[in-house]
Parts: C-alpha cells; structure tokens; sequence
C-alpha cells in the first residue's frame, strides 16, 4: 500500500527536463482553446460585431450613406421627447405582454389536450405545427386579407350571419389595428409554446400521475402539484423565449400594417427599421433598436432568476 | 386493516386476454406475494387491486365492499412504485404528506404523522431533502413512508425492490418484512424473485401466464409443489426433472433416460408403465454407492455449499452439497435422491402425482 502511494506520488512530480512547452502542449486546456476558437470566431463577426457596430451608430450622427460623427446621447436625448417613439415602446409591451400571455395559455391548454390519448393523435400534432412552418411573410399576407376592409371573410361572414351590417375596419382602426396583429402573432406563436411544453409534459413519468391518483388527488390537484411544477423550467424556457420573439416581432406588422394607422401598431423593431432605413437616420434608428436591449435583458433575468431558485432540480446525483 | 377477495378476475388489453380468472383470498392481515415470470400478469392484477386498471370480468372485495367500480383515492390502498414515483419537486416531509394535506388535514396532524413514519423507517434527518439528494435505499424508504403515513387498509408492492443493487435488496427484504411484522398491515406484493417470495411471504400465489398456478405457504410450495411449473419456478438452484416411465410391479422404481433406474417408494402397482416426469432439488442427493451413475461436468463451489453439474442418462442435473467435495470434471460419482424427497409429475399434463 506504501510502495503504490509513494509510486504515484513520484510519478504526479514533473520532470524537469520538459519544456514550459511542451507542458502546454499536453495541457487539455489549451487544445480545448484551439477547438473552441471557430465558434468563437463565428460568433464574434457575426453577433458580437454588429450588436457592437448597433450600438456604436447609436452614439453617432450616421445617415445612409454618409459616415457621422460621435454624438455622445443626443440620439436618446431627441428620442426621449418624441412622442412616437414612446407610443412605439407602449405598443411592444401592449403586443408583447397580450400576446405572450394568451399563447402561453392556449398552449399549454393545446398541449396538455395532445397528451392525452386522443385518435389521430399524430395527424393532430402535425396539424398545430403548421402556423408555425408557414413562412411568416406569407401568413402575414393571408391575415393582411383576412382583414381586408373591403374583401375580408370574417366581416362578410359576420355581415351574412347578421350580427354586423358594415364591414369591419380592422386595419384601419388604430385598436382594431393593435388587436388584430396581436391576434395574428398569437396564431404563429401557439404551435411553438404547445409543443415545446408537450415535450415537456412526455417527460413527467406516468407513475407519478398514478401515485398522485392513488394519493387522492382529483384532476386538477395533479396539474396543480405535479404537471404544473415539474413543467415549470420548461415553461421558463420556452416563455423567454416567446417574449424574446414577440418583442423584437418585424415581419408579421412590416406586411400587414408597416406600423400603421397613425403609429398605432409601430413596435420598437419597426420603427427603428423606418427611422434608420426608410428615413435614412441611422443613428437615430440605432438608438431605438438599442432601447430594446434593456426590455431584453430584463426578460432573460426574470426566466435566469426564475431556473435558479428550483434546488429539486439540482443535489447529488445519485442515479 | 381489510381483507382482499379477488374472484374470477380476468383482464383483456383489447382481444387480448392477460389474466384468465384469477382467484385469490387474502386474509385480514397476511402478507401475500404474486410471483412469477415475466408477462404473467402479476403487475396488471396488483394495479387492478389498486384501481389503476379497469377489470375486464369478475369482482374484487377489499374488506367488504366491491371495488370493481370504486376509484382508486376511495379504496383506501397505498402503493410503492418500482422506481419509488417520488415527486421530485417535494421535499422528503412533502412528499409523505402529500396525500394528507390533499385531505386538508390539519397540519399539526401531517407533522406528527410524518414524523413518525419517518422515526419508524430512519428518515428523521433527511426529511428536508429532495428525492434527487437520496440513495436508492433511501429513496425506496420514503416511499414506503408514504405508504405508511396514510395508515391504509392495504399496502400495494410492485416489485420494489428490483431497482437496488443485490445487498441492499436482502437488507430491505427484512426491513419491509419487519415493517409488516410492525404494523400488521394487509400487503400485497409482487416480484419476481422467487427467495423475495419465499422469504417474505405469509402466503405466495405463484402466477403464469395470466393464471394461478398455485396458491400456498413458502414452504408448502416447496415441498408439494403441485405441477412441474412450480416445482421449477420454486426454489434455487431449480430442481432436476428426467422424463421417463414408472416401473410398479411389486417393488416400484423409475426408469429414467437411456434406462438410468431411480428409486421411487408408495407408487401404486396401477400406474405401471405410465410416463412421468421424476423432481429431485438439488440439494435432495446423496453421495451412495447404490446410486444412479452420474458424470460430474462441472464443479461450482460457493463456500457454503458446492453445485455439482452432472449427467445421469445423458442429462444435466443439477446437486448442491453441504459438504466440500474434491471432485474434477469427469470423474464418476453415484447419485441417488432421497427417496422421500422425489417428486413424480405426469408425463403429460405436469400435474403433481404422488399424493
């Protein structure tokens, strides 16, 4: 027992006769460096460059074309007294916190349904996916007639069932506007959270719902204590990144309203892009993108935070 | 406490059918084991006691009351689960009073209910800790305070013990039974570990194939096993069967494979000339100059006992002795059983023959 003990302790010594080196050279670190270095470039030139170069334009008088000078926070100065800026930021927590909401609770109402044991259950779960592969443009485009003032189905099939007599002005309207690219960002965000949370429900072993069952707990006292904490880093998850979606939401309002009537559906991402690129301002633009970046920082602390404090996830392993 | 009538149970899982009329009497009490192989309906018949499974046909009585129809929460039953059903997210003291605070108990009750389930099975320091931070025997133990917490008529096993590593199985084995020894609480458990079933059991139903095949004590089993199924199913190593012909005329005898001639003793001469099948345990032979030649093929000495690997008439057999024998692979030994010891099966059906 001593001989080993003194064998391995002896062979722990370094030689002296390596080379800082080749020391390194078998130091697993180093390789480790070397291996990681193409991401990290990847991920250098293609995120960390721009955000960089975004939030550099903000402190700049840059317009289209012609390279500006730094301005220090004039950009935020100007922007802080223009009223549609704030209604732009008013408009994205509005669109943003409906939506996420309502597509947080259809579906997990859609997945908890495709849980069970439904016929055609496959057929079903392919069915809920397909908002979510639609490319956005084009189902941009089918709300956009959807809520035609002229041609829309919903209002002419209100009209024929006799509960209106004019057409709806969904897009004209700047509530109707609101609520109407909520409701189409809602139907493409759905499929995502339902079947993020579906995985997450396969997940629960059956036997705990049969030892809460026998425990006596009624339907909902098993969603309440067992579905609905097991689901919760799922939900964590899968939430922050709904909100980080649906605030930084482009293409759906680009198509059907371009942040019209009156500014009424203009979020942040669009009014940067009309200031910045349409408007040619772009340090101005620069700047409002930039005032995203504190919104998003808060939702990923809040999920950050909410992932940290579930300890059941985390001591020993001993499986 | 309660007693538990299962008569004429059958289960199909569409056309189907898993259990084929099953009847069991379980004793205000007694500790019954379902035992047997894989698939033969053990499982589906405890979770059909439980409620977890509709019955197909028949009726099950916990104490007085038919609980075809009743839901599980009403049949005042626990379970332990094969891999524990621990929630998770709940601490040790959650988890065993979840049941009771799902009643609204008062929660000075939960306390004092929790607590001494968990004096009873050594959980005092860990009841703040979550199942991940627990061994597998610990965790197994949380589960059966969770049992125990609800006080329930029945206690329901399913094979608990499958999941832990061979010595702390044995530990828990007599831990559950001693537990039972405690509380005298009506258990029905499944396995299908034959010395589980032997060492723990008042009373063993040993299944097959969606049937009973026979319902008695350990040692009843054992000794009068009444077809060849269980005669193999029970003990360990299984016991020797060679097929042959009853010999009774005057003086009985069997004649075994390529005419080996075994000893047999109270056979009528009216069952001369009938082909049955001849049990002997392993541990049932004797070293005798009188007997059956046997080709010793193997030597597999454990210490305590030594399992000799032999053929007699070109069959491999299986003795356990007490005694350390020297021998090597080749060497010729004589075997005989202890006549008293055989078992005789018919040819046929397997049934159990001698009286």
């Amino acid at each position: 027992m001593a001989d080993i003990a003194l064998k391995t302790g002896t062979a722990r010594a370094a030689p002296p006769d390596v080379s800082a080196w080749q020391r390194l050279r078998a130091n697993k670190n180093w390789l480790g460096l070397w291996f990681m270095l193409p991401t990290a470039a990847f991920l250098i030139l293609f995120l960390a460059y721009p955000l960089g170069l975004g939030v550099w334009l903000s402190f700049t008088d840059s317009r289209l074309g012609r390279g500006g000078v730094f301005v220090g926070l004039e950009n935020y100065i100007f922007l802080w007294d223009d009223s549609v800026f704030w209604l732009s930021v008013f408009n994205t927590i509005l669109y943003t916190t409906v939506a996420s909401v309502i597509k947080f609770a259809i579906g997990l109402y859609l997945a908890l349904l495709l849980n069970e044991h439904l016929p055609f259950k496959a057929i079903i779960r392919a069915v809920v996916l397909i908002p979510f592969i639609v490319p956005t443009v084009l189902s941009a485009i089918a709300f956009w007639w959807l809520f035609d003032p002229q041609f829309s189905v919903i209002s002419w099939s209100l009209r024929k069932m006799g509960f209106i007599t004019e057409n709806i002005n969904f897009l004209g309207d700047p509530w109707n506007a609101r609520w109407s690219v909520i409701f189409a960002n809602i139907w493409r965000g759905v499929p995502f959270v339902a079947i993020t949370l579906l995985a997450g429900l396969q997940t629960v072993s059956p036997s705990l719902y049969e030892a809460a069952t026998l425990d006596g707990a009624s339907t909902w006292q098993r969603f309440r204590h067992i579905t609905y904490p097991l689901l919760t880093p799922i939900i964590a998850v899968v939430m922050t990144f709904s909100v980080l979606f649906t605030f930084t939401d482009f293409q759906l309002i680009w198509v059907m309203t371009r942040g019209g009537p009156v500014n009424a559906t203009h979020l942040m991402a669009t009014f940067s892009y009309q200031r910045a690129i349409m408007s040619g301002y772009l340090g101005e633009g620069a700047a409002i993108a930039t005032a995203m970046i504190p919104f998003l920082l808060g939702a990923i602390l809040v999920s950050w935070f909410g992932l940290q404090r579930r300890k059941w996830q985390q001591g020993g392993d001993n499986d | 406490m309660a007693s538990v009538l299962v008569s004429d149970v059958r289960k199909a899982f569409g056309a189907t059918q898993v259990i084929h009329g099953v009847d069991i009497s379980i004793e205000d009490g007694e500790f019954v084991v379902l035992v047997g192989p894989s698939g033969c309906g053990k499982s589906t018949l405890l979770r059909m006691i439980a409620g977890l499974e509709n019955i197909t046909g028949g009726e099950i009585r916990i104490g007085d009351r038919v609980v075809n129809h009743v839901p599980p929460k009403e049949r005042d039953i626990a379970m332990v689960f094969q891999n524990y059903a621990l929630y998770p997210h709940m601490t040790v003291s959650a988890n065993m009073g979840f049941s009771l605070r799902l009643r609204n108990a008062p929660k000075a009750d939960i306390d004092t209910r929790v607590k001494r389930a968990a004096e009873i099975l050594g959980l005092v320091p860990y009841l703040d800790r979550f199942p991940r931070q627990l061994s597998g025997g610990q965790r197994q133990r949380v589960a059966m305070g969770r049992a125990i917490v609800r006080d329930p008529q029945v206690f329901l096993f399913d094979e608990p013990l499958s999941n832990l590593d061979a010595k702390l199985r044995v530990a828990m084995r007599t831990e559950i039974k001693e537990l039972h020894q405690r509380l005298k609480t009506t258990t029905v458990y499944v396995t299908h570990d034959q010395i589980e079933a032997m060492t723990m059991a008042d009373k063993i139903v040993v299944m097959h194939d969606g049937i009973v095949e026979q319902i008695g004590a350990p040692l009843d089993l054992y000794d009068r096993p009444a077809n060849l199924f269980v005669a193999g199913f029970i003990g360990s190593p299984s016991m020797n069967f060679l097929k042959g012909t009853i010999r009774a005329n005057g003086s009985a005898s069997f004649e075994g494979p390529h005419g080996v001639k075994l000893p047999l003793t109270g056979t009528p001469d009216a069952w001369n000339g009938r082909p049955a099948i001849y049990g002997v345990r392993p541990e049932h032979f004797v070293i005798a100059d009188d007997g059956a030649e046997a080709e010793v093929q193997v030597v597999e000495p454990t210490g305590s006992e030594t399992q000799v690997v032999a053929k007699i008439g070109g069959e491999d057999i299986i003795a356990v002795f007490r005694e350390r024998h020297q021998f090597r692979p080749g060497d010729k030994v004589r075997l005989r059983p202890e006549i008293k010891l055989v078992h005789l099966f018919d040819g046929e059906a397997g049934q159990r023959l001698s009286a």
